[in-house]
């Protein structure tokens, strides 16, 4: 049964020169019913979207569960004693959060439960506040509760989105690196360049970001701190600087390098700046990644005719392959658990996101658009970000990890690309 | 029969070939066998050329065969300079057979010309992985200047710098648009 999951969405609120805007373009027909009734308030609230929304949203985001529109509900209890049940069933949901959010000074505090619908039984419960400056990542907090008592996995709605924007409405190309919420939301402008800004890359603390610029005339690797704005140029060897990822100790870089003649892996440690080579092949190697238990290294290599993953057990070692099912396989990224590598797939002339299964080795496609690249997983394995073209415009979507439904983050103006999703911070 | 001019030249020659060992060369061939419309009209340098009443196809310059053919081949291989941009199929870093004679051109230019420098930007179209595409737009740059060394350029003229995707020629996604992409640009400085 398709529902028109579209109409039920809210669509995001006014759009800021440097904030991207939400779409929802398709649901899963798996999802969890679940009903997000509308926090009863009190004290003065500021404008803007109300917590309840934004955690409708992020349920709805993560592909796994179909909010209830508010419309639609019976009754809006914000607690126990005003929530019947039956209404509940009648509508086919599986669970209500109810709450209340009130305002103290110059904070807000949101009491809220969660109810299993069938079981007449409540399954988490709390008190949180923030700044009323920030209710939206305390709406976030909310959703990663109730992501993970229902799942009991951890949300990943409080993380954070690093991209690339392109805007050539001026003439000359603008290319700005940013960083927002997951939904999109307060975007903030890190760098702008007249030149390509690729690859953002998080470090694991959630502090940096390492990626490649083109400032100087040629691609450069730089790290940048978010919070001083202070950026470190770490690589510009003679020809390409690129692809870096880190290390999950923070302590070092995996990066693409050709001074030795051509692309081949190499692990730079931050502090010394010495860099180790890993690959040793006349092949192009490149877009390496640490395995979850940052033992192996998966990369992506031609060397056997066109682009493919392979896998070093450890660095330096002889590196198996890891995709078959293509001529065109690239750009590896695994999950932090070690169950799947995500990466660019091509079949039948479309540029596609699949995944290999690590433990039997199958392979499964995930999109149905044709454009696709970079896709980023989130860290709690359970949604992936990637770029493609709509209507000749790059834009970011969002699917659930094992393919179903998509949400959309067009920007308004111009191409968005390159996402990274950033780590879990507590 | 009405010959051309050209013909009547090469009838002459002929015939002052069978006669050369019976007359002096140069000046007075009134007792070769051609033409009677065919009067000599230019006579400086000691070098004589026939022209008929019409005179087309006759150069009345004062080169040598040599000379001429080498301004031929200048002018040809200035024409084929004016190429500076390669293309290449997808996912290879393959140089075209077509591309060959214009590389070639340019590999004697710079040969001739040490001062002269250039930068060989490669680049790749928008499909597939960006940093992937980064290395192949290299990888073509690379050929590009390997070509141009072994026909005789010096390593030290040239600077190679890829973009990858992200400068693209023609923007859209259309095989048409990828071709365009696909390729390795000459900027010379």
């Amino acid at each position: 049964m398709v529902f028109a999951a579209a109409a039920l969405m809210l669509v995001a609120a006014t759009s800021v020169q440097a904030e991207l805007l939400i779409r929802i373009t398709e649901g899963a027909d798996s999802a969890i019913p679940v009903s997000v009734v509308p926090f009863s308030e009190s004290g003065n609230m500021p404008a803007g979207d109300k917590l309840s929304s934004i955690v409708q949203a992020d349920l709805a985001m993560s592909g796994e569960f179909r909010p209830l529109s508010p419309e639609k509900m019976l009754s809006l209890p914000s607690k126990r004693s005003d929530v019947y049940f039956r209404d509940w069933r009648m509508l086919g949901q599986r669970y209500v959060l109810v709450g209340e959010l009130t305002r103290n000074g110059d904070r807000v505090q949101a009491r809220y439960e969660l109810f299993d619908v069938n079981r007449e039984e409540r399954i988490l419960g709390e008190t949180a506040a923030a700044p009323v400056s920030n209710i939206r990542s305390l709406a976030h907090h909310v959703s990663d509760k109730v992501y993970e008592a229902i799942t009991g996995v951890p949300g990943a709605f409080s993380t954070k989105l690093a991209y690339v924007t392109l805007d050539r409405t001026s003439g000359q190309p603008r290319y700005r690196l940013q960083v927002s919420d997951i939904d999109g939301k307060r975007a903030r402008v890190r760098l702008e360049s007249k030149e390509p800004i690729l690859s953002p890359a998080w470090s694991p603390d959630g502090k940096k970001l390492a990626y490649v610029s083109f400032e100087s005339g040629k691609p450069a690797i730089f790290i940048h701190e978010l919070n001083s704005g202070q950026r470190t140029k770490v690589a510009d060897f003679p020809g390409l600087n690129s692809a870096p990822t880190w290390s999950s100790d923070g302590q070092s870089l995996l990066m693409t390098l050709s001074k030795d003649g051509n692309a081949e892996i190499y692990q730079m440690n931050l502090q010394s700046r010495k860099v180790t080579k890993l690959t040793n092949h006349w092949a192009i190697d490149t877009e390496a990644a640490w395995d979850s238990a940052d033992d192996g290294v998966f990369f992506t290599s031609d060397r056997s005719g066109g682009p493919q993953i392979y896998y070093m057990a450890k660095p330096g070692a002889e590196p198996r392959r890891i995709t078959f099912g293509s001529r065109y396989n690239a750009r590896p990224r695994p999950d932090s658990k070690g169950d799947y590598v995500y990466y660019v797939h091509q079949r039948d002339g479309a540029f596609l996101i699949a995944r290999t299964n690590l433990k039997n080795d199958e392979e499964t496609v995930l999109t149905r658009t044709e454009s696709d690249e970079s896709p980023s997983v989130s860290p709690n394995g359970r949604m992936l970000i990637y770029a493609t073209k709509q209507s000749g415009k790059s834009v970011l979507t969002v699917i659930s990890a094992d393919g179903g439904a998509a949400y959309s983050l067009p920007a308004s103006e111009g191409d968005v690309r390159d996402p990274a999703w950033g780590p879990i911070v507590r | 029969m009405k010959l051309s001019a050209q013909t009547k030249v090469i009838a002459l020659l002929f015939s002052v070939g069978l006669f050369a060992g019976c007359s002096t060369t140069g000046e007075n061939m009134d007792d070769g066998g051609y033409d009677s419309d065919v009067a000599p009209i230019d006579q400086d340098q000691g070098s004589t050329v026939y022209g008929g009443s019409d005179q087309d196809g006759i150069s009345s310059s004062s080169m040598t065969e040599e000379e001429r053919m080498e301004v031929q081949q200048q002018a040809e291989l200035e024409a084929l300079r004016e190429i500076t941009t390669f293309y290449f199929d997808f996912d290879t870093s393959e140089i075209k057979p077509e591309a060959r004679d214009v590389l070639m051109a340019h590999a004697r230019y710079l040969s001739n010309n040490p001062g002269q420098n250039v930068r060989l930007e490669g680049h790749g179209d928008e499909r597939g992985s960006k940093e992937y595409n980064l290395a192949i737009g290299e990888r073509r740059a690379n050929a590009v200047q390997r070509f141009l060394v072994v026909n005789g350029a010096s390593r030290g003229q040239m600077e190679t710098v890829s973009y990858g995707e992200e400068k693209p020629a023609v923007m859209g996604s259309s095989e048409s648009a990828w071709a365009q992409n696909r390729r390795v640009e000459l900027v010379f400085e």
